[in-house]
């Protein structure tokens, strides 16, 4: 996620995390195009969504992680982000956040957005060690959980 | 006629939880005049009191996007499939 919102600064990135229906497991990575090809918005181009989901549909997936990134202002939901996820959006996923406003350090963040309310929720990163030594400021050898209080 | 509907989890509260219903019309406005009555709200989620589409809405109609099809009134034929979802958007 942080790499293809990097790839795609200044513009904005978004994109999903498919899983098994039902576990919750964010399993594959599914990049996709912002549509409104901008820095300040983003949107999934319909025709793509609609074959990422037909495949999802006929995995017996569902997405697990709705992400994208900001990359000027903080990782945190912006007004239209849950304004348009409260109306119609995915309940069950995961909505992560990027910013790539540091050219240094990612910052990512995890929500749960239903109803006009942002909930924010912890992320634990697991079985990467390198990966996760790059992305953290505390880490144990394999896990590291980032609390969000 | 009969036209299979597939429902986005968010709009699954309307369908008695359901993903896949099915309903009948010529076009996509009766397409969803049809479903309201046994999908009680589904409708007012996906068409404004207008009568357009709503902006964050996606529907399909096999894999075509209806806004190039003529929207509301694109046309149906039997054994066609309809795709809602929704249109994941946003901004800083």
């Amino acid at each position: 996620m942080v790499a293809h919102a990097r790839a795609d600064h200044p513009d904005e990135a978004c994109g999903l995390i498919a899983g098994p229906e039902g576990t919750g497991r964010p399993e594959r990575h599914i990049p996709m195009t912002n549509a409104a090809r901008s820095t300040t918005f983003y949107e999934f181009d319909a025709e793509e969504w609609k074959r990422e989901y037909d495949r999802m549909w006929d995995n017996d997936e569902e997405v697990v992680v709705a992400y994208h990134s900001h990359t000027h202002t903080e990782a945190y939901p912006s007004r239209s982000d849950a304004g348009i996820a409260s109306q119609l959006g995915l309940p069950g996923a995961h909505y992560v956040l990027v910013t790539t406003k540091d050219p240094e350090t990612a910052e990512v963040r995890s929500f749960r957005i239903a109803d006009g309310v942002i909930t924010e929720e912890p992320i634990e990163v697991t079985g990467a060690p390198e990966a996760v030594q790059s992305y953290k400021f505390a880490h144990t050898p394999d896990s590291t959980v980032y609390d969000c209080h | 006629m009969s036209i299979e509907v597939r429902i986005p989890t968010i709009l699954r509260q309307h369908t008695k939880g359901e993903k896949l219903v099915s309903g009948e019309g010529e076009t996509l406005a009766e397409l969803f005049d049809h479903l309201d009555a046994a999908n009680n709200g589904l409708k007012a989620r996906v068409v404004t009191e207008e009568g357009a589409l709503h902006r964050f809405v996606n529907v399909y109609i096999n894999d075509e996007d209806v806004r190039f099809i003529g929207g509301l009134e694109a046309k149906l034929s039997d054994g066609d499939q309809v795709t809602i979802l929704p249109a994941v958007a946003g901004g800083m």
